[in-house]
């Protein structure tokens, strides 16, 4: 996995040939604990079921499709996939509308109260949402936004828009602010200039943030399982219905939703590592 | 055409001074250089004539303009930045006919403007290009084209060779005075290096600790410093200092010998001679030609440069360089008997570090 080869590739200089041992033993464990739940979960949505319940397993699966479809015909998961992909899309506009203006502030200008602010986003994630699930269910019955694809987005938005602020704030911090003040001084005002210079440079990190957002909502199941009961999202619904399944069954559901994220997050991995510090050059 | 005019320029970051009150006036099309070490307040001033930074007090005037408050769009500028700033995204072409867009010209116009300063840059080749497959020296280039092309009144550059290779600047110092010279626009230009300050300036603002030292000719701040840090600062190396004590009537007891100097009532100022203007009397080192009025040098370390000798030696106990022909016989040890070229000797008062006259 990458994961390895870039921590193998620092140049760490360890003490005794132990310690590489230690160091390459402890990844790979580390990418098994990732690793072999996805592989189990990938064999056992292609088995039959009967293969599903077998013992010994085999290492490979006869590639078998029944619990797939069967899992997508069953009804109501059409419904709760468009959900899902109607409060992620949500989600993923707002917190970029929000939290790209945000990045580019803190980039770009000095205010008081700056790094406080920085600190203040990332504790929003420190705050823990089942404290805030009951207060929020009875407001939401209130102004009747409960049960409703925007009240979802809306919290699923405070929750993705910390990563929104940080990862676009490390995208502007990477433009130079010559281009801007280049384009300044040959005749932009600042939204031109951000228009013509930034905003094309940022795009794809500005796209990949915009995913990020996606997956957080489309994973979230606490506050969709609480805030929902019509219009149940994907993972809401699952958690319901998937309870008293079959086992070959709950294997299929945990891939159609394990599958969409991991793809989404290794197409932007470069972006959340430079959000994270590590260099992608 | 344009004139710039900067009145009683200050500018404050919290309690730190960044400039103290700057008067300058730069003619039309003059080629001014603002030098002086990091953190003098030279790319400050800059940027506060571009519009980029606000003084905290004062005018910038352009032209019959004043520009202080306006946006950098409006005041007639074009800049070249130190790191380039070629815009990544757009090719050459766009790059160089950025500012024209904005200014809405007709594309036959953008052509022919594109065209133009592209060959005067010798980038006609590279129009296609990104400015990820050019060069340092072609981004600069690109750079420069890109200002040139919108025909701005000023022109303000901020270091623009420093990125660049000893020969590759060697060249592009040329290339640019003949480019500039034939655009007829007001440039500044900032540099820390004051080879290249004083071989493409009309004249040059030394600026230290935020205030402007002297502003004149290269050959002006060189012969004439206004003051001790223009002569440590220019020359290399730089001006030789020596203690000088009063022995009345208008002469100084330097190094043992009197010489004459300024009328005045201090007990001591400085001699100051640079290391080229003084003349060594007879052989070096056998001492029998030395003249009562002669002063005497300790030679320490000699170093062959090839187009002349540089002696680092002590008088007086104080370090004196001197520069020497190639073919001069001395080594660490020897002892130089020397004087200066009267005409070339200036003084400066120890207080408040300034020229005497």
């Amino acid at each position: 996995m990458s994961t390895a080869h870039r921590f193998g590739s620092f140049p760490v200089q360890l003490a005794g040939s132990w310690h590489r041992y230690l160091f390459t033993g402890a990844v790979i464990l580390l990418c098994l604990w990732v690793l072999v739940p996805i592989y189990l979960l990938l064999v056992n949505t292609l088995s039959s079921a009967e293969a599903v319940a077998a013992y010994p397993k085999k290492p490979f699966p006869e590639i078998d499709t029944e619990s797939l479809q069967f899992f997508m015909n069953y009804a109501g998961v059409g419904q709760a996939l468009w959900n899902s992909i109607k409060v992620a899309t949500v989600t993923m506009i707002l917190s970029i509308a929000a939290g790209a203006p945000a990045g580019y502030a803190l980039s770009r200008f000095d205010f008081r109260g700056k790094d406080t602010f920085r600190i203040l986003v990332l504790m929003t994630r420190a705050f823990p949402l089942p404290l805030l699930a009951l207060p929020l269910a009875v407001l939401y019955i209130r102004i009747g936004l409960d049960d409703s694809v925007l009240g979802l987005a809306f919290v699923h938005t405070t929750l993705a828009l910390p990563f929104a602020v940080l990862i676009t704030f490390s995208l502007f911090s990477g433009i130079p602010i010559e281009l801007e003040e280049a384009a300044w001084t040959l005749g932009c005002n600042r939204f031109q200039a951000f228009y013509k210079v930034i905003f094309p440079l940022v795009l794809p990190g500005i796209a990949a943030s915009a995913i990020f957002a996606f997956v957080i909502s489309w994973n979230e199941v606490f506050a969709a399982a609480v805030l929902t009961i019509e219009n149940r999202t994907l993972p809401a619904f699952l958690l319901q219905g998937l309870s008293d399944s079959p086992m070959h069954l709950k294997f299929a559901g945990g891939a159609v939703l394990v599958l969409p994220a991991l793809l989404f997050i290794f197409l932007v991995r470069k972006y959340l590592f430079s959000m994270w510090g590590i260099a992608n050059r | 055409m344009a004139e710039i005019k900067i009145k009683n320029v200050a500018k404050q970051y919290g309690n730190v001074h960044a400039l103290h009150s700057i008067d300058m006036t730069i003619d039309d099309q003059e080629f001014m250089v603002l030098l002086g070490a990091s953190g003098c307040g030279k790319t400050t001033l800059l940027r506060i004539v571009a519009g980029l930074e606000t003084a905290t007090t004062g005018e910038v005037w352009i032209g019959d303009k004043r520009v202080d408050q306006l946006p950098p769009k409006d005041r007639g500028i074009a800049m070249v930045f130190q790191n380039y700033a070629v815009f990544p995204h757009l090719t050459v072409f766009e790059n160089i006919a950025f500012g024209l867009r904005m200014a809405r010209v007709d594309q036959a116009e953008v052509d022919r403007r594109v065209e133009r300063t592209a060959t005067l840059m010798h980038i006609e080749g590279l129009l296609k290009r990104y400015s990820g497959q050019l060069s340092g020296g072609q981004r600069q280039r690109v750079a420069v084209a890109r200002a040139l092309a919108t025909e701005p009144e000023v022109l303000l550059m901020d270091e623009p060779l420093s990125n660049l290779d000893a020969l590759l600047r060697m060249e592009m110092r040329a290339e640019l005075k003949t480019v500039l010279a034939e655009s007829k626009t007001t440039t500044i230009y900032v540099t820390h290096d004051q080879v290249e300050a004083m071989s493409m300036a009309d004249r040059i603002a030394i600026m230290n600790g935020g205030k402007i030292v002297q502003a004149s000719s290269a050959v002006e701040v060189y012969r004439n410093p206004a003051a001790h840090f223009v002569g440590s600062f220019i020359g290399n190396p730089p001006m030789n200092f020596l203690n000088a004590s009063n022995s009345g009537d208008g002469l100084w007891t330097v190094g043992g010998i009197k010489v004459k100097g300024p009328d005045s009532s201090k007990q001591t100022i400085q001699f100051a001679i640079r290391p080229e203007d003084i003349v060594v009397h007879g052989q070096p080192g056998n001492g029998s030609s030395s003249s009562e009025n002669s002063l005497t040098a300790a030679v320490r370390i000699v170093e062959p440069l090839g187009s002349h000798l540089l002696a680092s030696c002590k008088v007086d106990e104080q370090l004196f360089r001197v520069i020497l022909d190639s073919d001069a016989q001395i080594k660490p040890g020897d002892t130089l008997h020397w004087l200066p070229q009267a005409d070339r000797v200036r003084w400066f008062d120890p207080e408040t570090e300034l020229a005497i006259s």
